[in-house]
């Protein structure tokens, strides 16, 4: 199991429509153990689509989507078949996902918030989780505020928690949508500089993001998407050369090229 | 008759009108969240039996409802009505009005939390039960306390409607006492128990709201 090319998320012929919107028209993504992959892409391309199908938040129209192997859905005559509820639930160990608004539960404190789920749903007791919860919240430097409630925080620390919480649950891979959307500048760094922790320790990601040059030196792979389909795809070196005038056009205008 | 009778009898009235609240809101509380429920599921005629019943009990006199509450059974099914029937009467109709109201006023402040809540303790493993029960509950209550005081406070005065059905509360007594005695002293002291307990429940609510200020 410990095999660096294991293949821990396999999405194959994402389809989505919203209505008569196409919003994913053939999506395939394979992300091995320790990868890094950002998905890049102007609004409205289906990035966040991806995520919340690949989350579950939303199901495919068609396609199959598979962790280390276990099947959530299989593609049959042209549509997802997904597993039964129970079964989806145990996949769920598998993924954590960071909202781009947090999220957070506003009537619990930070330590609250990354030691429930521990033990509502990661079977950890309470000793168990605190103690775990206050190293995470340690490394991401939130040690003190661990008595304090999310209204108390930055944007930046509230996302910060939430990374917390994420991985209190131990899983294989995570992913981000558009995490610093909702921050300034400032605070947008502080959050980076997690996520770039992150990925000095081979945590594997997938992360929607507009930073086009923190995708740029982080990421293995990006893939660049527009109107529901991946328009480029390779290493950052690949993508920001690529001959593709939609990509040069998008990267040139983010400046980051 | 001296004011320490007067007070006597009037006592007795009071603790009908306390019983009426106390009653109402045990009941009440809980059966509109379920109200409220059916008022949002997905299954169209629990739907549209929830909205019709909020409908009618909002929709016609809560005196009328106690009446057809308490001669009901007896021109539907031919049963015969005790006196005892009375109060059992006078909760059965508060509650089932009171809970057409809360289940509203449930209804709004469930849908006022952000769906990110939910998607969270989703993606985290929480089961729906635990989503309702230890995310959205807890900051529905936060939200619908202004409401639901408003309601109680309400409820404390249209407990007097209960003489409808000959059930001696408060007012009743109150009048009763006034048209005996040919004054009006009885119904300034009436006035001045709704008020003072309406005082208390002010206070009640009011410290739970600042229990809850905790967070935003």
């Amino acid at each position: 199991m410990e095999n660096q090319d294991q293949v821990l998320l396999s999405i194959d012929h994402m389809k989505k429509s919203f209505g008569d919107l196409e919003v994913i028209r053939d999506f395939s993504l394979h992300v091995k153990k320790g990868e890094v992959v950002s998905i890049i892409g102007p609004s409205g391309s289906g990035k966040s689509t991806i995520l919340r199908c690949a989350t579950m938040l939303e199901w495919m129209d068609d396609g199959s989507l598979s962790y280390l192997g276990e099947y959530a859905a299989k593609s049959e005559n042209g549509k997802s078949v997904y597993q039964p509820k129970s079964e989806l639930k145990k996949l769920h160990r598998h993924f954590g996902l960071v909202f781009q608004n947090f999220n957070l539960f506003p009537h619990y404190s930070v330590l609250k918030n990354v030691c429930e789920p521990q033990m509502l749903t990661g079977g950890a007791d309470k000793e168990t989780a605190e103690k775990n919860a206050r190293s995470l919240l340690a490394r991401l430097g939130l040690a003190e505020k661990a008595d304090a409630y999310p209204f108390q925080l930055s944007g930046g620390q509230q996302q910060r928690v939430s990374i917390a919480r994420a991985l209190a649950l131990s899983p294989d891979i995570l992913f981000f949508d558009e995490p610093t959307s909702a921050l300034d500048p400032e605070l947008t760094g502080e959050v980076l500089k997690v996520i770039r922790s992150l990925a000095d320790e081979h945590m594997t990601m997938v992360i929607v993001t507009h930073e086009m040059q923190f995708a740029k030196e982080l990421s293995d792979r990006i893939i660049f998407m527009e109107k529901g389909v991946v328009a480029a795809e390779g290493t950052p070196e690949e993508v920001f050369s690529s001959d593709n005038a939609r990509v040069r056009e998008f990267i040139g205008a983010i400046g980051a090229g | 008759m001296n004011i320490q009778t007067m007070l006597l009898q009037l006592g007795g009235g009071m603790m009908v009108t306390v019983e009426i609240f106390v009653l109402t809101l045990l009941f009440s509380l809980p059966l509109g969240l379920l109200v409220s429920f059916g008022r949002m599921s997905k299954n169209g005629i629990v739907r549209t039996i929830s909205k019709v019943y909020i409908s009618i009990m909002r929709g016609t006199p809560l005196m009328l409802q106690l009446l057809v509450v308490y001669f009901g059974p007896y021109y539907l099914f031919g049963m015969k009505i005790s006196a005892g029937y009375r109060m059992t009467a006078v909760i059965i109709g508060f509650v089932l009005n009171y809970a057409a109201y809360f289940a509203e006023i449930y209804r709004a402040g469930i849908e006022s939390i952000p769906v990110g809540q939910y998607e969270a303790a989703k993606v985290l493993g929480y089961s729906q039960a635990q989503t309702f029960f230890r995310i959205i509950f807890p900051q529905v209550v936060k939200r619908v306390l202004p409401p639901v005081t408003n309601e109680v406070i309400t409820l404390v005065k249209d407990t007097s409607l209960a003489f409808a059905l000959a059930v001696a509360e408060m007012f009743t007594m109150a009048k009763q006492v006034a048209s005996a005695q040919t004054t009006v002293m009885p119904l300034m002291v009436a006035g001045l128990f709704y008020y003072i307990f309406n005082l208390l429940v002010a206070f009640v609510m009011e410290s739970i709201e600042k229990k809850l200020a905790y967070y935003r």
